[in-house]
């Protein structure tokens, strides 16, 4: 028995000194190139891609992209003598490829001539343009405090359980820019998502009738975990394609990255590195990086590219390693919590530990509304008073508070449940979220309203103070 | 020709064979497209290369050639204004080569060669010269002139110098060493980054002179001198950078030096939006015209960004050897030691710390040890100073790390970021309660002195006035550290039960917060807060606790003082574009009202 390879054409090469896991050790072959993509055969018939790790006069370490079991050291390797490639075009939109960039809608490859690294090339940052175009997402508590702007990376940090599919779909569904008709086109990467939750996602698509400006990658729960290194950087370039090629403003959804870091875990024990922190590799951050920042606008190129990853905090816990280094590189963070769920609040959106960096840029007069800045500042600095009496509340009981504590905690119970609180296909204008906002507030007389300019309280508070005047 | 080849390929990371003479820290080229490296280890006859470039591609069996010379920082005017990447190459040169996206393999040269000086010498012919000594000086900026240095190896007799534009690779002047050998200097100089330039011999100086900011809680509360080194650790979203960017904006340095090192390229796109547009408080130019950038974003190779840091700090020293006050910004230092690390790990040293290897400590000492106040080598004499502010971004937002650890060590300043401030939107999150400066008392007089510097009017009224200083500063720390116990009790059983001294004590708390620690960067007037500003701003303050301390002490209940219209107005008046002249009418009215209070319970009270 053995390999059939009376298919395969060029310079192939048999035997393998070591397996280990997705790992594969080589002796030395001459001319293979750093970060080349392999073809590898193992007696079952099937095909995986692999990658070159490492290359030296002693050895060759490769890393296969796909189902371990089968491999031994009988396995045929072919090289392609080139990097990660996949060839892009504008018929990508309406399409749906597994985590290897191979069609499962039926139709056939994309044909290209054009071909593109999936690795992408790092924007040289003075060709970059500071993102200040505000989207409209129709939530109140991401438009009104968290403003999302063309070209940024915000991520969503959510638990298992949370709604955060819900979320980024109703997200997906309403974006717009104020004063554009033109719509976003979306790239959706899976990875390691189980088939209902991709199956909701592709249903919202298609049922926003957004599918026909869809590009959707999915590997799945059930699909080799490696193929997760390579599914984001198929799905960005390919945005990237679209966005600074095509001029299409992109929105690219990637979940759930908790999936590849793990997988990145996996390719790191394999290699015996030193573990860092909660056993993920001490590259971690840029490796995250080289996805993340692949965002943005550049000078001289139409379109752009605003990214959303989501990922599930093990445990719940924002200092895992996941969600911290994802933090340190993102734009800003929007945190689902359990305990607004619980209540029954949806968008569940914690706003205080959340954060849109790129937020000031993207409003106020001309952008927004001139109150915008003040008015995200006040509830914020009420809402994190109000949680302050909430607490004292457990101890002391409502009728410990004094009358000023006990007036934040109203607020805070009247924010959580009229402004972040919203349906899933409900879609507010910005105006619609700022006036609410003003209505919110004027619970709270005005001297208490110490961050907001006193022309903007003269504009704004007392009319939605005495709506009848 | 020194040609070797590779032999073995691990990411960033080349081992290479066959030139014998290589030594550390020689700059190799790599493969047929001339990556640049470093040589970093020597085993027997092999090297090991940290290269600043991706290697996708490279093969065994590929050449490195050895250039003989050392990772340099070319020093010369056309450094202002500029960006660079982090082995020092114009941005703007990388655009051209090859777009928005960075190719690998372009050469680009730091200074621009094609672009003529307007050279004028300072010092005649026939005089003895000697490394450091100015001889000649270019207008870089409006505001900056451009010392020409003889390079601190090269002594003897000028025989030539020259006069009128030049590019900076001609020759300006000729001089003749004692060996009677003719060396020819040009505007520009190269220095090798890792080697701290020389000063005078004894040239330290103490560190007296405070880094105004405009930053109320650092220039009044912890406080940095300048030619001192100041930490800067919080978890994301604590406001690392954009506190970072505020000094790189307001303080009063003459040259700012701002390393983006392995942090977002939106930033330095923000940072290039922005400093052109903004104008220096004291000089009235835009920012920019004194402000070099050295970006490294965190997708670019992590090999240059642990050479970014390097660069940076050589500048900021050739700037400091011409006289100036330098303040460098590194954001973020952690970054650069997880470039450390994981050049560390591919070489599979052993490590100590959280997979960090045992030089870690030395690395980072002999890095804030670069800054400091000096007297620069060379004719005539002139003393400059290197201040280093550096973010420290630690895994988790946990202090208890090593690169925190160790950063503390080195510096003098530590400001700590709180996320429970960042979540309220209390910015700057400095907490009060945590950080420390080591310069605090050896500076703040010279904090007062330099009221003048802004607003010579004021000058004589705060000489009477500046004693008190002090004193105020240290009865508003004495105020924010009692309040803080305070609260946690009225945690438990609510404000309400608390005796009404206690409560003043929360009510100036809150005060001193809201209206003197929180600044908002992004308020045109709160953004910069001029020394006398802030001063006075706390002045208001505890003047204000000390009256209402006597007047609850006749009974009148603090809530009627907390209801006082005046209390909201303390909150806002640092947004006041009056500035000083707000400040005092609202110290009038506070009494006023104070006084009216009074009269309505019928006592009598001295304030």
């Amino acid at each position: 028995m053995g390999v059939d390879v009376r298919d395969v054409s060029g310079l192939i090469y048999r035997g393998i000194r070591e397996v280990k896991g997705s790992i594969l050790v080589l002796d030395p072959i001459p001319n293979v190139l750093y970060d080349e993509v392999v073809r590898v055969r193992a007696p079952d018939g099937i095909d995986r891609l692999g990658r070159v790790l490492e290359v030296s006069k002693d050895y060759i370490i490769i890393q296969v992209f796909g189902e371990e079991s089968g491999l031994q050291t009988d396995t045929v390797i072919k090289f392609t003598g080139s990097t990660f490639e996949i060839p892009v075009s504008d018929d990508v939109l309406g399409r749906m490829f597994n985590g290897r960039f191979e069609p499962i809608d039926g139709m056939g490859p994309i044909a290209s001539r054009d071909k593109r690294d999936i690795n992408g090339e790092p924007i040289n940052p003075k060709a970059r343009i500071h993102p200040n175009n505000f989207i409209q997402t129709g939530i109140s508590a991401i438009d009104g405090m968290l403003s999302l702007v063309r070209g940024q990376k915000l991520p969503i940090f959510s638990e298992s359980g949370l709604p955060h599919n819900r979320v980024a779909a109703q997200i997906a569904r309403q974006a717009t820019v104020l004063g554009e008709e033109e719509e976003f086109a979306l790239v959706f990467a899976a990875m390691g998502l189980k088939n209902d939750e991709a199956r909701f996602f592709i249903d919202s698509f298609k049922l926003s009738g957004a599918i026909e400006r869809s590009v959707v990658i999915l590997n799945l729960a059930d699909d080799p975990a490696i193929e997760r290194l390579v599914t984001p950087r198929i799905a960005l370039t390919i945005a990237e394609y679209l966005a600074f090629e095509l001029g299409y403003h992109v929105l690219a959804i990637l979940t759930d990255m908790t999936n590849y870091c793990e997988a990145l875990r996996e390719v790191s024990a394999a290699r015996e590195e030193i573990p860092g922190r909660g056993g993920y590799p001490g590259y971690m951050y840029s490796d995250l990086a080289t996805i993340y920042e692949r965002a943005g606008i550049v000078r001289g190129k139409p379109g752009s590219l605003t990214q959303m990853p989501i990922l599930t905090m093990p445990a719940g816990d924002k200092r895992h390693p996941i969600p911290d280094l994802t933090g340190y590189i993102t734009e800003g963070q929007i945190i689902l919590s359990r305990d607004l769920d619980s209540r029954g609040i949806y968008p569940p959106i914690n706003v205080l530990p959340s954060l849109s960096r790129l937020m000031r840029s993207g409003i106020g007069p001309d952008k927004t509304r001139d109150d915008h800045k003040d008015v995200a500042d006040q509830l914020y600095d009420a809402y994190s008073r109000g949680l302050k009496a909430r607490d004292l509340a457990r101890i002391v009981g409502e009728m410990g508070l004094s009358d000023r504590e006990r007036l934040f905690l109203k607020f805070a119970d009247v924010f959580e449940r009229k402004f972040v609180n919203q349906g899933e296909y409900e879609n507010r204008s910005i105006d619609e979220t700022l006036d609410l906002a003003w209505e919110v507030l004027s619970i709270l007389p005005p001297e208490e309203l110490v961050r907001v300019k006193e022309e903007t309280l003269e504009k704004y508070y007392y009319k939605a103070k005495h709506p009848e005047a | 020709m020194r040609e070797g080849e590779v032999i073995r390929i691990a990411g960033t990371l080349v081992v290479g064979t066959g030139i014998p003479d290589i030594t550390i820290g020689e700059v190799v080229e790599v493969g047929s497209e001339g990556l640049i490296g470093e040589v970093i280890r020597i085993i027997e006859d092999t090297f090991a290369v940290q290269v600043y470039e991706p290697t996708s591609g490279l093969k065994p069996g590929d050449p490195i050639k050895g250039t003989g010379k050392r990772l340099v920082a070319e020093l010369g005017p056309g450094l202002l204004e500029n960006i660079f990447d982090g082995v020092g190459r114009p941005l703007e040169d990388l655009i051209k080569a090859s777009g928005p996206f960075i190719k690998r393999g372009i050469k680009a040269y730091t200074l621009p060669r094609d672009k003529k000086w307007e050279f004028k010498p300072t010092v005649k012919e026939g005089e003895y010269v000697s490394g450091g000594d100015i001889i000649g000086e270019v207008q870089e900026t409006v505001n900056t002139v451009h010392k020409i240095m003889v390079p601190p190896d090269v002594s003897g007799k000028l025989i030539e110098i020259a006069e009128g534009e030049y590019t900076v690779t001609d020759v300006i002047a000729k001089v003749e060493t004692e060996e009677g050998v003719i060396k020819e200097l040009t505007m520009m100089q190269e220095w090798p980054v890792r080697v701290a330039r020389p000063i005078a011999p004894g040239g330290r100086l103490s560190l007296d002179t405070p880094l105004i900011t405009g930053q109320r809680v650092i220039d009044v509360f912890f406080p940095v001198a300048k030619g001192g080194a100041a930490a800067i650790p919080g978890g994301f979203g604590t406001g690392k950078t954009i506190t970072l960017h505020q000094l790189a904006k307001w303080s009063d340095a003459d040259i700012v030096v701002y390393i983006g090192c392995g942090e977002r390229g939106n930033e330095m796109a923000e940072v290039l939006t922005d400093f052109p547009e903004l104008k220096d408080p004291r000089t009235g130019r835009p920012l920019m015209e004194r402000t070099v950038l050295i970006a490294n974003t965190s997708n670019m190779p992590v090999s240059a960004r642990e050479a970014s840091v390097y660069i940076g700090i050589t500048i900021a020293e050739y700037y400091r050897d011409m006289g100036y006050d330098v303040s460098l910004m590194a954001d973020s230092t952690s970054r650069w030691a997880e470039a450390i690390r994981e050049i560390s790990g591919r070489l599979g040293e052993m490590p100590v710390e959280r997979g960090f290897p045992a030089y870690l400590p030395d690395k980072i000492a002999e890095f804030y040890e670069r800054a400091g106040r000096v007297k620069a080598l060379g004719k005539p004499e002139r003393v400059g100073s290197v201040t280093i502010v550096g973010a420290v971004s630690p895994p988790g937002g946990d202090f208890n790390e090593p690169v925190t650890i160790h950063t503390l060590r080195f510096t003098g300043v530590f400001w700590a970021l709180d996320p429970d401030l960042a979540y309220s939107r209390h910015f700057p999150a400095i907490n009060w309660l945590k950080s420390y400066s080591l310069y605090a008392n050896q500076i703040l007089g010279g904090f007062v002195g330099s009221f003048s510097m802004y607003r010579q009017e004021l000058f004589n009224w705060w000489k009477s006035v500046q004693s008190d200083f002090n004193v105020y500063r240290d009865k508003a720390m004495e105020i924010l550290t009692t309040a803080a116990e305070v609260e946690s009790i009225a945690r438990i059983i609510g404000e309400k039960s608390l005796p009404d001294d206690q409560r003043l004590l929360l009510l100036t708390s809150e005060l001193l917060k809201e209206g003197f620690l929180r600044q908002n960067a992004f308020d045109e007037v709160d953004t910069f807060s001029e020394p006398e500003k802030s001063a006075l701003l706390l002045k208001l303050i505890i003047d204000f606790h000390h009256m209402v301390e006597k007047v609850i002490k006749k009974r009148i209940p603090i809530d009627r003082v907390i209801d006082l219209p005046v209390v909201a107005k303390i909150k806002r008046v640092k947004f006041d574009p009056r500035r000083v002249e707000a400040i005092l009418e609202v110290a009038q009215e506070a009494r006023e009202e104070l006084l009216k209070l009074a009269e309505e319970y019928r006592v009598e009270v001295e304030i």
